[in-house]
C-alpha cells in the first residue's frame, strides 16, 4: 500500500487545504459573531420587538366623567347609542376597496353612498371635512344614530357587510337641560391624532388610538380628569392574530366628574335673554347708519365677585354641541366653521375683544387718582373738548359743568377725562416723551388688561392696551402698507393711513384722549371687564374666573375642590373702591343705566352699573353693560347693537330678577330666587360615587332627584 | 509451499476465537473501530436536535400537519435513520468502488433533474426543484446533483494526476471538468432553484483549489462568477422576487410584506432569544407562526429562540466540528481522488450552512437552502448522509501506515 504515490499530499493541495480550512472557519466565525451581536448585544431590544409583535391589545374605552352644573345636573354626559362603524383596514383588503359594502350599507342606513364614503376617507391638507382624522386602524364611526332595526339588519347580514359592526356604544350627549346650551363653555371632542399619540406617550396620561379628546372648552380643559383610563386587555396572538392567550388585562378606570359653577337654570336665562336682546337690537333703528342694528354676536358672563366663579357664561351666536358627536357631519361642519357661519364656535365671553367704551372709565377714574387728582375735585364738563383744531364729542351725555369724577362716571361724561388725559400727555412730554408716566396705561394693565384673566377655558384672548410700546411694534408691522395706502388718494381712510405713516409710533394726544374714554385701539374681553368689576365689588381682588369646581373621582371618595384664585389686587387705596362704588351705585339709580333699574330695591340689593358705547370703524357700535350686586357681576357686551344700556339693559336686569327673586315691580320673593347668595357647596354626593341632580325646574313635576346619568328635569 | 500455508492459515483459525458479528465490528481491524466516530456522532447530534426544532417548528401549525402533530418529527426521524443507512451502504461500498460508478451516477442525477423540468416536476415557493414522485413523496434532485458534480470534477481532475503522469491537472482537463459541471448547473438555473446554484459555485470552487489546478483557474472563475452576477442583473435574467429577496435581506423595509418580513421576523426571533433561550416549545415568535418556512429554510430560528445563543450557538459548533473532522480526512487522505472529494463536500458543507444560518441572521440573501442535518427535508438529508458516509469511507481506506 505504501508505494501508492501521495497525490493528496503534494505541498500545493496541502496548501491549498489549510486555506480552504482558515476560510470555512472564518465563515463559522462570523456566524457565531453575529449571533452574539444579534442575541447578547442587542438582544434586550429584539425580545421587546417580539413581544409587540406577538401581542395584540383589545381596547375597552373608558366612561368619560360628566359634566355637571353646581346643582349637580349634567350638563354633558354620555349615552348608550348603537353605533354602525366601518373597519378601513378589512375594507381595502377587498378588491373594490369596500365600495360594494359601503353602497349596501347606505341602503340599510339610508344614507347616500357618498356621504359614508366621506366620512371613511382620511383627513390631510386636501381633503375638506368630512373626513375621518382619527388613527386608520380605529373603526370609523359612520352613524350614531341607528335604529335596532338596521343594527339587526347588518348583524344577521354579516357576511354582506364584512368590516362593518354595530355595536351600542357609549357616546357624549350635551343634554342642555332647561334649555341651557352652555355649548362653547362645554366645547366639545374630537379622535386623536397620530401627533397627539406621540406627544402623550411618556406623560402621565398616555393616548390611545380609539380616544377622544377634548377640543375645546371644559372638555379640553379637563380632558385628562374626564377621560379616565380604558381597559386594555393583551392578548396574545399568532401572525395571523388569532388567539393563543391572554397576556395581562387593566380594568377600564371611569373618568372623574366635573361640577361646575354654572347654574344651568341661570345658564339658560342667560342664553335666552341675550339671544332676545339681540332680536330686539335688531328691531331698532341706528341713526348713525340709517339702518337697524345686526347686533351681530353677544356675550354675557355672571360672575361671582368674591370668589371669580362663573355662573353662567352664554355666548351668540351659539350652536348645538351634539353635532360633534359621532362624527360631524359635512354640512354641519361648514355650518359651524364657514365664512357665513359668524364663527359659533368662537366662546366671545372670553375670545371676543372690543374696544370697552364707557365701562373702562372705572379704570380711568383710578388712573387719575393715582396720578395725584382727587376723585372729590372738580372737572370741568363740557359739550365738547378741542385740541388744537381737533374736537372730541361728548359722546351721549352733554355739558353738566363742573362736576367730580364720582359724577362724571354717573353721567359718564367724556369731556372730563379728556381734560385729564390730554394734562397727563402733557406732562409725560407730550410728542416728544420724557420719563413718561403713562398713568391712564399703567393703570390698565394693572387691572388685568393686555393679558388673560387665566379662566379655566382654552384659547383666552389678551385684548390689547395701546401704549406706547404697542403703538412702536404695531407701527413697524405696519409702516410699509400704511405709507403705501397713504399717497393713493385723498379719502378719509388714505388721510388716516398717512397719518399713521408720519406719526403712528408716537402717542399722539388724541389717541391719549380717546382711550380715556375706552375708544380706539384698546381691545378687552367681556371676562376681563367681568373680572375688573367683580374686583370692584369685592374690595380690590382680581379672581381668576374659574368654571370648574371641583373634580369628584368616580366613586365620589375623592373630592378634588378647585379653589378660587387671584392675580393680582386692584391698585386702588380702599378709600377710591369705595368712592367708585358709590359712584357705580349712582349710575344706576340716577345715572345713564337708572332708565334701566327703575322700581329696583336698590335698598335691599344695592345695584352697581356702567353702561359703555365703543365705537367701531366701518361698524355700528359695540354696546356694553358691566353691573355688580354685593355678589354677583354681570357684563353683557352686543356687537353691533348700540349702546349698552339700550341692548343689554332689559337682559341683564331680568338675569338679576331670576337669581334674586324680583319682579318687575321691584318686589322680591324669595321663593322665586334661583340664587339669592352663591352657592358655595357641592351637590350631594351619594355613596356610590353618584352625584345628586337637583330639579332643573322647580315648578316642574314631583321633586325627585335624578341621579347622574340621568337627564334631571 | 501451499499446504504449510494452508496449515497456517488453520492454526491461526484455532487459535483465535471465534468471531461473531459484534466480534467482527469491534476487532481491532476492523471498518467500525476506524470509523471517524466524532464526525459521525457530531452529524447524528446535529440531526436529532434538527428533530426537536423540527417538531417545535410543526407541532401547532395543522395546516401544515393535518392534524398529526408529530408527523414531522417522526418523518424526520425516517429520514435521518434512511441516511444513516445510505451512509453505512456508501462505506461498505467505498469510495473507491463507486469511483467506478461515477459516470453512471452522474448521467443518473442528470435525468433526475431533467425530470424536474418536465411535467413530473413541482413548483415550490417559486422554483421548480422538485420532483414529485408517487406516494405523496418528493425529490430535490439538485441535493444529489451537488455529489455527483463533486465525484465527476474529482475523477477527471485527478485521473491524470493519480496515475502519476502529472503533478496537477493540466488545462484540459480542468476545462473538461468545469464542462462537466456546467451541465447540471445550467439545468438547475434553468428550474430555477439560485440557492443550488450558488452552493455548486462553491464546490466547484473548492473542488478545483483543492485538486492543485492554476491559480488563474481559482481567480478566473471568482472573477467570471462577478461578472456573471453583474450580467444576469444587467440582462434581468432574474425575476422580480429573487432580486427583492436579495435587496431585502440587509433592508427589509425594501420589501417589507415579503422577504423583508421573513427577515425581519427572523431577525427578532433570534434576537428575542437572548443567551439561554425562551426555553424548548416556549418561542412566542414560533408558537405564533411568525416565522416562514420554520421548520426548513428558518429551523435556525427556532434554536436561536428557544435554545438562545447557548442551543444556537452549539449548532454552529457542532457543524464547526463535522467540518474539522472533514478538512482533517481531506488532508489526510493519500489520493487526489479522496482530497477533491473531501474538499467538495467541506465547501458544500461549509457555504450552505454559512448561507443558511446567515440568512436567518441578517447577513446573507434569502434564498431556499435547507441547513445541513437539521432542516426537515427527505433529499437534503439523505445527500449530506450520503457524503458523511463517502467522507468516512476516504477516512477508513486511508494508509494505515503512512
Amino acid at each position: 500500500m505504501t508505494n501508492i504515490p501521495e497525490t493528496g499530499r503534494s505541498s500545493r493541495v496541502t496548501i491549498r487545504l489549510v486555506a480552504i480550512q482558515i476560510l470555512v472557519f472564518s465563515l463559522l466565525l462570523t456566524l457565531g459573531g453575529r449571533l452574539w451581536y444579534l442575541q447578547i448585544r442587542n438582544g434586550r431590544e429584539y425580545a421587546d420587538e417580539a413581544r409587540n409583535n406577538h401581542v395584540q391589545q383589545v381596547v375597552e374605552p373608558a366612561t368619560r366623567g360628566s359634566i355637571l352644573d353646581a346643582r349637580g345636573i349634567p350638563l354633558a354626559d354620555n349615552q348608550t347609542r348603537l353605533v354602525v362603524s366601518a373597519s378601513r383596514t378589512d375594507l381595502l383588503k377587498m378588491k373594490d376597496d369596500g365600495k360594494a359594502v359601503l353602497g349596501r350599507l347606505a341602503k340599510v342606513l339610508g344614507m347616500s353612498e357618498t356621504e359614508i364614503r366621506n366620512k371613511v376617507r382620511l383627513c390631510d391638507a386636501k381633503t375638506p371635512q368630512p373626513c375621518w382624522n382619527g388613527s386608520p386602524f380605529q373603526p370609523i364611526p359612520i352613524t350614531d344614530e341607528a335604529t335596532t332595526q338596521q343594527a339587526l339588519q347588518i348583524r344577521e347580514r354579516s357576511e354582506d357587510f364584512p368590516g362593518i359592526s354595530a355595536e351600542p356604544t357609549a357616546v357624549r350627549r350635551y343634554a342642555a337641560p332647561g334649555k341651557a346650551e352652555t355649548a362653547q363653555v362645554l366645547g366639545y371632542l374630537s379622535p386623536v391624532t397620530d401627533e397627539e399619540i406621540q406627544k402623550a406617550k411618556n406623560t402621565r396620561s398616555p393616548l390611545l388610538r380609539s380616544d377622544q379628546i377634548g377640543r375645546s372648552g371644559l372638555e379640553r380643559t379637563y380632558d385628562s380628569q374626564l377621560r379616565g383610563k380604558a381597559g386594555v386587555t393583551r392578548y396574545e396572538v399568532d401572525n395571523l392574530g388569532r388567539v393563543i392567550g391572554k397576556a395581562k388585562s387593566d380594568k377600564a378606570v371611569p373618568g372623574s366628574n366635573v361640577v361646575t359653577s354654572i347654574d344651568a337654570r341661570v345658564q339658560a336665562i342667560a342664553e335666552r335673554e341675550l339671544e332676545q336682546a339681540m332680536k330686539d337690537a335688531r328691531k331698532e333703528h341706528d341713526k348713525n347708519t340709517g339702518t337697524n342694528y345686526k347686533a351681530d354676536a353677544g356675550a354675557v358672563v355672571v360672575m361671582e365677585n368674591k370668589t371669580g366663579r362663573i355662573v353662567s357664561m352664554a355666548s351668540n351666536p351659539s350652536y348645538d354641541p351634539n353635532a360633534w358627536v359621532g362624527g360631524i357631519s359635512g354640512k354641519d361642519y361648514a355650518r359651524l366653521t364657514g365664512k357665513d357661519s359668524n364663527y359659533p364656535l368662537l366662546n366671545r365671553a372670553i375670545q371676543g375683544q372690543s374696544a370697552p367704551g364707557s365701562i373702562f372709565k372705572v379704570i380711568s377714574t383710578s388712573a387719575a387718582v393715582a396720578a395725584g387728582y382727587d376723585f372729590d375735585g372738580t372737572y370741568p364738563c363740557t359739550a365738547s373738548f378741542s385740541i388744537g383744531n381737533q374736537v372730541f364729542k361728548n359722546f351721549e351725555s352733554k355739558g353738566y359743568g363742573p362736576i367730580n369724577l364720582g359724577r362724571a362716571l354717573e353721567v359718564s361724561c367724556d369731556t372730563v377725562f379728556y381734560g385729564l388725559a390730554y394734562q397727563q400727555w402733557q406732562k409725560d412730554g407730550g410728542n416728544k416723551p420724557k420719563d413718561p408716566k403713562d398713568w391712564f396705561y399703567k393703570t390698565a394693565h394693572q387691572f388685568g388688561l393686555g393679558k388673560e384673566t387665566g379662566i379655566d377655558l382654552p384659547n383666552e384672548v389678551t385684548g390689547r392696551v395701546p401704549d406706547r410700546q404697542w403703538k412702536k411694534r404695531y407701527w413697524e408691522a405696519n409702516k410699509d402698507s400704511w405709507c403705501k395706502q397713504g399717497k393713493s388718494g385723498d379719502d378719509y381712510v388714505s388721510k388716516i393711513a398717512r397719518e399713521n405713516c408720519e406719526s403712528g409710533m408716537k402717542m399722539r394726544a388724541g389717541d391719549s384722549v380717546n382711550y380715556s374714554i375706552g375708544q380706539g385701539d384698546t381691545q378687552v374681553t367681556p371676562i376681563q371687564m367681568a373680572t375688573i368689576y367683580a374686583a370692584i365689588a369685592n374690595g380690590g381682588t382680581l379672581y381668576n374666573p374659574t368654571v370648574g369646581k371641583a373634580v369628584v373621582s368616580p366613586d365620589g371618595k375623592h373630592i378634588e375642590n378647585i379653589e378660587p384664585k387671584s392675580h393680582g389686587k386692584l391698585p386702588v387705596t380702599a378709600r377710591t373702591l369705595s368712592q367708585i362704588d358709590g359712584a357705580l351705585a349712582g349710575v344706576a339709580t340716577r345715572g345713564t343705566a337708572a332708565w334701566r333699574f327703575q322700581g329696583w330695591p336698590q335698598d335691599k340689593i344695592p345695584m352697581h352699573a356702567k353702561t359703555g358705547t365703543a365705537e367701531v370703524y366701518g361698524k355700528q357700535t359695540t354696546g356694553w353693560f358691566a353691573t355688580y350686586t354685593k355678589d354677583y357681576t354681570i357684563v353683557m357686551t352686543i356687537s353691533q347693537g348700540g349702546t349698552g344700556s339700550g341692548s343689554a339693559g332689559p337682559a341683564v336686569r331680568k338675569i338679576y330678577n331670576a337669581l334674586y327673586g324680583v319682579d318687575d315691580k321691584g318686589k322680591i320673593d324669595e321663593k322665586q330666587a334661583l340664587l339669592p347668595r352663591p352657592q358655595t357647596g357641592l351637590p350631594r354626593i351619594l355613596g356610590d360615587g353618584t352625584i345628586q341632580a337637583q330639579p332643573i325646574t322647580p315648578v316642574a313635576a314631583p321633586a325627585t332627584p335624578a341621579a347622574t346619568g340621568r337627564r334631571g328635569r | 509451499m501451499t499446504s504449510s500455508h494452508t496449515a497456517g492459515g488453520f492454526t491461526v483459525r484455532r487459535y483465535s476465537p471465534d468471531r461473531g458479528a459484534w466480534g467482527k465490528l469491534t476487532a481491532r481491524d476492523s471498518v467500525v473501530r476506524k470509523l471517524d466516530w466524532v464526525m459521525l456522532l457530531c452529524s447524528l447530534a446535529l440531526s436529532l436536535i434538527g428533530a426537536v426544532l423540527v417538531f417545535s417548528a410543526t407541532r401547532n401549525r395543522t395546516e401544515l400537519t393535518h392534524g398529526d402533530e408529530y408527523g414531522y418529527l417522526l418523518r424526520h426521524l425516517l429520514n435521518t435513520g434512511i441516511g444513516l443507512a445510505l451512509a453505512a451502504g456508501a462505506i461498505w461500498l467505498g469510495h473507491r468502488t463507486l469511483r467506478g460508478a461515477v459516470p453512471i451516477l452522474y448521467g443518473l442525477s442528470l435525468v433526475l433533474a431533467l425530470l424536474v423540468l418536465t411535467p413530473l416536476g413541482a413548483t415550490i415557493n417559486g422554483s421548480r426543484s422538485w420532483l414529485a414522485i408517487p406516494g405523496g413523496l418528493s425529490l430535490q434532485p439538485a441535493e444529489f446533483a451537488k455529489i455527483t458534480i463533486t465525484l465527476g470534477m474529482a475523477l477527471i481532475l485527478a485521473g491524470r494526476v493519480d496515475a502519476g503522469d502529472r503533478p496537477h491537472p493540466d488545462h484540459r482537463t480542468v476545462v473538461q471538468a468545469l464542462g462537466l459541471a456546467a451541465v447540471p448547473v445550467a439545468i438547475i438555473m434553468l428550474m430555477p432553484d439560485l440557492g443550488s446554484v450558488m452552493v455548486l459555485g462553491a464546490i466547484i470552487l473548492g473542488v478545483l483549489l483543492a485538486s492543485g489546478a492554476s491559480n488563474r483557474w481559482i481567480l478566473g472563475l471568482l472573477g467570471a462568477g462577478v461578472v456573471g452576477c453583474v450580467a444576469i442583473w444587467q440582462l434581468g435574467l432574474l425575476d422580480d422576487y429573487q432580486i427583492a429577496r436579495f435587496a431585502a435581506f440587509a433592508n427589509p423595509s425594501l420589501d417589507p410584506a415579503g422577504v423583508g418580513y421573513n427577515t425581519n421576523q427572523a431577525r427578532i426571533a433570534i434576537g428575542g432569544g437572548g443567551l439561554t433561550g425562551s426555553g424548548l416549545f416556549h418561542g412566542s415568535q414560533t408558537t405564533g407562526q411568525f416565522v416562514p418556512e420554520q421548520q426548513t429554510d428558518f429551523i435556525f430560528t427556532v434554536a436561536g429562540e428557544e435554545l438562545g445563543f447557548l442551543g444556537a450557538g452549539l449548532i454552529i459548533v457542532l457543524l464547526g466540528v463535522v467540518l474539522w473532522r472533514a478538512c482533517r480526512i481531506a488532508r489526510e487522505a493519500s489520493e487526489l481522488y479522496s482530497t477533491i472529494v473531501a474538499a467538495g463536500f467541506i465547501a458544500w458543507f461549509s457555504f450552505q450552512s454559512f448561507e443558511n444560518i446567515g440568512m436567518t441572521l441578517g447577513i446573507m440573501p434569502v434564498t431556499g437552502l435547507p441547513l445541513p442535518f437539521v432542516s426537515y427535508g427527505g433529499t437534503s438529508m439523505f445527500a449530506v448522509w450520503i457524503a458523511i458516509g463517502l467522507l468516512q469511507s476516504i477516512h477508513v481506506q486511508r494508509p494505515v501506515s503512512a
